[in-house]
């Protein structure tokens, strides 16, 4: 299969950060405002260094951007242009892709 | 090549993708008919998709489940809005309680099928619109599975020729 728009590693990337539960929380409130790394803490049965970690991920993942503000940093949603609708469409079509290979395969029984 | 040609719009949160198969329309339209064979090919094997309600009438709903490597399931729905048989189907789709009822959440997505004969071969066009990122994040988690069982085949592949060489 050939990926078109984003490399294997982006791909991989993406996927790995959204398959955590507490990464697609944190994704989804960040994306309404700006949140602390402490302030995330606080909301999650987790250490401080364990929610900075989850963090940084999404931020590989170009999911997330951290701006530091005086002694803290300040973690938004990453609302570059329409690049995160883009990147989530281009992992659905591989969605697609793949079922349509499989529809093909079940076809092909005869 | 299976798959003819995609095209996303990040705007309208679209994609449309259009393949062609050896097979009649009747034939490809069995697929979304029965329920046995849809959940064939709807989830992938790692993730795989249970319809256990199926009633393919206008105004009809579907239930399913999917279920993950580690039993975890996520349950979701979809509601017939077209069936022209065999040449158009659309449907909404949207997550789904245990229970099998609309958790409202994330919204729905609107899809519509296309078959086109072309001789004995099939031309299908699909047209999937999304309400928000949040519901393709989710989609995207169920799809996840496959990508990563695909990598494990590549790098079985890889270390199998090295073995041969």
């Amino acid at each position: 299969m050939v990926v078109e728009t984003l490399s294997e590693n982006e791909l991989d990337r993406l996927f790995q950060a959204l398959a955590d539960s507490t990464r697609r929380d944190i994704v989804r409130r960040v994306t309404l405002g700006g949140y602390s790394v402490s302030g995330l803490a606080a909301l999650y049965a987790m250490s401080f260094a364990a929610v900075q970690k989850h963090v940084a991920v999404l931020e590989r993942a170009s999911l997330v951007t951290k701006e530091k503000h005086g002694r803290e940093q300040i973690v938004r949603g990453n609302h570059e242009g329409l690049q995160e609708a883009r990147r989530l469409l281009d992992g659905y079509e591989q969605i697609w892709r793949q079922r349509a290979d499989r529809m093909a395969d079940i076809l092909a029984e005869g | 090549m299976t798959v003819i040609s995609t095209e996303k719009n990040p705007e309208a949160l679209s994609l449309t993708l259009v393949a062609e198969f050896d097979a009649g329309v009747e034939r490809v339209w069995q697929l979304f008919e029965d329920p046995r064979q849809l959940e064939r090919w709807w989830g992938p094997p790692t993730y795989p998709a249970t319809f256990y309600k199926h009633d393919f009438v206008p105004g009809g709903k579907a239930s399913y489940f999917m279920t993950g490597p580690e039993g975890d399931r996520a349950h979701g729905w979809w509601e017939f809005t077209g069936i022209d048989a065999p040449r158009r189907l659309e449907f909404d789709d949207g997550f789904a309680d245990s229970d099998g009822n609309p958790t409202g959440e994330f919204g729905v997505s609107h899809a519509t099928v296309t078959l086109e004969a072309l001789g004995d071969r099939t031309r299908m066009t699909m047209l999937s619109i999304f309400e928000s990122e949040e519901q393709l994040q989710q989609m995207m988690q169920m799809g996840m599975e496959e990508g990563l069982k695909e990598a494990v085949g590549q790098i079985d592949g890889i270390l199998a020729e090295h073995a041969n060489a």
